[in-house]
């Protein structure tokens, strides 16, 4: 700090400080604070606020468990609240969206780093980086016009013979699975193309002079080395698919609820905006829980996801 | 054995990009598809009609402004703030690093529902508490701009973060001591050197900021923003008009990109003129020798 001053002198710094504490105190710090505070407040009208009913509780937080609905997963049927179900299935669907795009992403991050010529990689990024650009309420467009029951795909399988009518492919979390899946799949490519170009191709080469197999090199030298970037692609894709607003709005089915959507409700539909904030904590609680649960798996540091 | 491995490398790859380029294609090709419902099949004939209906409508062109002020206050602060925060990080070190960064770089994986709430909640009860009618309370645009940049500004401060790695701290201690001013050796010596990072902050901090969505749904009031219009218009009955407006913003995304494409080969080629140059001169030294 001494040599801040030193260098920039005194107003500047001073200034310099500010502008960062205005950021992290006004922008992050007391809004969160104030979002958990506003959680523990009940939904009263403008006249009691501040008067004797307006107590702390936790009572918007239990509002997850209200509701039952009966579900039957795998012939076992038992009751469940309703939010708790959107709550579980957000997570689910979300994981299974991570382990898909990582399915996508790996052959192709690999192929980019270690089998093209580098000559070309800059024309690779180009048309990689054109859909990245083009914003995600349109990507999410462009597949609800595919997806259509009289749309595109169906179309060409039906001109292909392989199906003789058309589909409803939006059905239950279909849709939204394929919408996250196309729009975030960019954001898995990049970390594991990064970390996977970094290891020293003599690497893969001594290992093939010595024998092993394909899916061996990859299983023990490639995979260990791209772990940073995986974790880092996981997180993020986790992050982006279980906080997505716009794709399970655009794509989800009469059966889809994604639990950003509930959030949504409470806060513009219900104008319940201490509900809203409960929920909301909740969201942040399990995205802090899961990027700590990857951090720990994959041993890897916070500044190391950022990248 | 490895040739067909790599064979089917490139047939994956290019199987990816065509499944990243395709749904882009036919929502462009359904612009021109004179056929109410946005989609290409069946085709009805060729018709520029979704264009002049596009042109002809004020909600857009309001939302389209909307957009604009709001992407250019958010990465004009974003800016400021972004660089500030990485001479700070830079210069300090320790334990204050460690939180510091760590609370900067933690705003980007907040989800966007989250900050949008979290930012209306508590400038409203400021308002509330300060029983102020003062527009900065109020929901609106202006409190999207404040969301939106409480995570971008973050983006903005690695890229000045990584640009200051390469600064040499000796140019500022030679302009002290032959006796600049500080002011003069932040405007000459340390911001010409991170003029890159910030201009790439201030593209990305822009299309970032066109770009959402969760942060604006949010905070925005009753105003529009190109995102919400268009959200709202796939949600509400859709005409192609839709269609016109995504093909356009492709273009504009396809022109900056080859744009952006044609100067990175401009400036290499300068540079590999420049190590061949220099590779010439070290060899004509070492004949002369």
């Amino acid at each position: 700090m001494g040599n801040m001053i030193r260098r920039y002198g005194t107003s500047l710094t001073l200034l310099i400080c500010l502008l960062t504490a205005f950021w992290l105190v006004m922008l992050v710090i007391v809004p969160n604070i104030t979002l958990l505070e506003s959680s523990f407040r009940p939904y009263l009208p403008v006249t009691e606020i501040g008067g004797p009913k307006d107590v702390y509780t936790a009572a918007n937080y239990m509002k997850v468990f209200n509701g039952a609905i009966e579900i039957s997963p795998f012939g076992f049927s038992f009751q469940i609240p309703v939010h708790v179900l959107t709550f579980s299935l957000t997570i689910f669907y979300s994981v299974i969206v991570t382990l898909i795009c990582f399915a996508l992403a790996y052959p192709l991050a690999y192929f980019m780093a270690k089998i093209l010529h580098p000559r070309s990689l800059p024309t690779m990024f180009l048309l990689l980086f054109v859909p990245l650009w083009v914003s995600e309420v349109l990507r999410a467009f462009a597949w609800w016009i595919i997806l259509a029951l009289k749309g595109p795909l169906s179309w060409i399988l039906m001109q292909l013979h392989l199906i003789d009518h058309e589909v409803r492919w939006i059905v239950g979390y279909n849709g939204v699975m394929i919408g996250l899946v196309y729009t975030y799949v960019l954001f898995m490519i990049f970390p594991v193309f990064n970390a996977i170009s970094s290891l020293d191709s003599n690497q893969i080469e001594a290992a093939e002079d010595l024998g092993a197999p394909w899916w061996r090199i990859h299983w023990r030298i490639v995979l260990p080395h791209a772990k940073p970037g995986i974790a880092s692609g996981a997180v993020m894709v986790f992050m982006l698919s279980a906080g997505s607003l716009l794709v399970p709005s655009i794509l989800g089915s009469t059966t889809s609820q994604w639990f950003t959507q509930t959030v949504q409700q409470w806060m513009l539909d219900a104008l319940d905006w201490n509900t809203a904030a409960a929920y909301a904590f909740i969201l942040l609680l399990m995205c802090t829980l899961f990027v700590s649960l990857v951090m720990r798996v994959f041993r890897v540091k916070l500044s190391d996801i950022a990248n | 054995m490895h040739a067909i491995r790599q064979t089917l490398a490139r047939v994956y790859a290019g199987a990816f990009i065509f499944y990243m380029l395709i749904p882009l294609v036919i929502m462009s090709a359904a612009a021109f598809n004179d056929n109410k419902t946005p989609s290409i099949v069946p085709w009805k004939g060729f018709t520029w009609k979704w264009f002049s209906a596009l042109w002809a409508d004020d909600r857009m062109w309001h939302a389209f402004q909307n957009t604009i002020f709001v992407a250019i206050a958010v990465s004009l602060i974003s800016v400021i703030i972004g660089t500030a925060a990485a001479i700070l990080i830079n210069s300090v070190s320790g334990n204050l690093r460690a939180v510091l960064y760590s609370t900067m770089i933690s705003t980007i994986l907040i989800p966007g529902a989250v900050i949008g709430i979290s930012t209306m909640i508590m400038w409203t009860k400021m308002g509330n508490a300060l029983d102020t009618e003062f527009i900065l309370f109020k929901p609106g645009l202006h409190l999207s701009v404040l969301g939106q940049v409480s995570y971008i500004a973050s983006i903005v401060m690695l890229l000045v973060l990584a640009r200051l790695q390469s600064f040499d701290q000796g140019l500022e201690e030679a302009a002290l001591d032959l006796g600049a001013t500080h002011a003069q050796v932040m405007k000459r010596i340390l911001l010409p050197h991170l003029y890159p990072a910030i201009g790439a902050g201030a593209a990305v901090a822009f299309f970032q900021s066109i770009e959402n969505f969760n942060v604006t749904q949010f905070t925005r009031g009753g105003a529009d923003t190109l995102t919400v219009y268009v959200f709202s218009k796939v949600r509400s009955g859709i005409t192609p008009t839709i269609n016109a407006l995504a093909l356009l913003l492709i273009g504009v995304t396809l022109l900056l990109a080859v744009l952006y494409e044609i100067k990175r080969r401009r400036s290499a080629n300068i540079e590999a003129a420049r190590e061949a140059e220099a590779r010439r001169a070290a060899a004509l030294e070492e004949a002369i020798i």
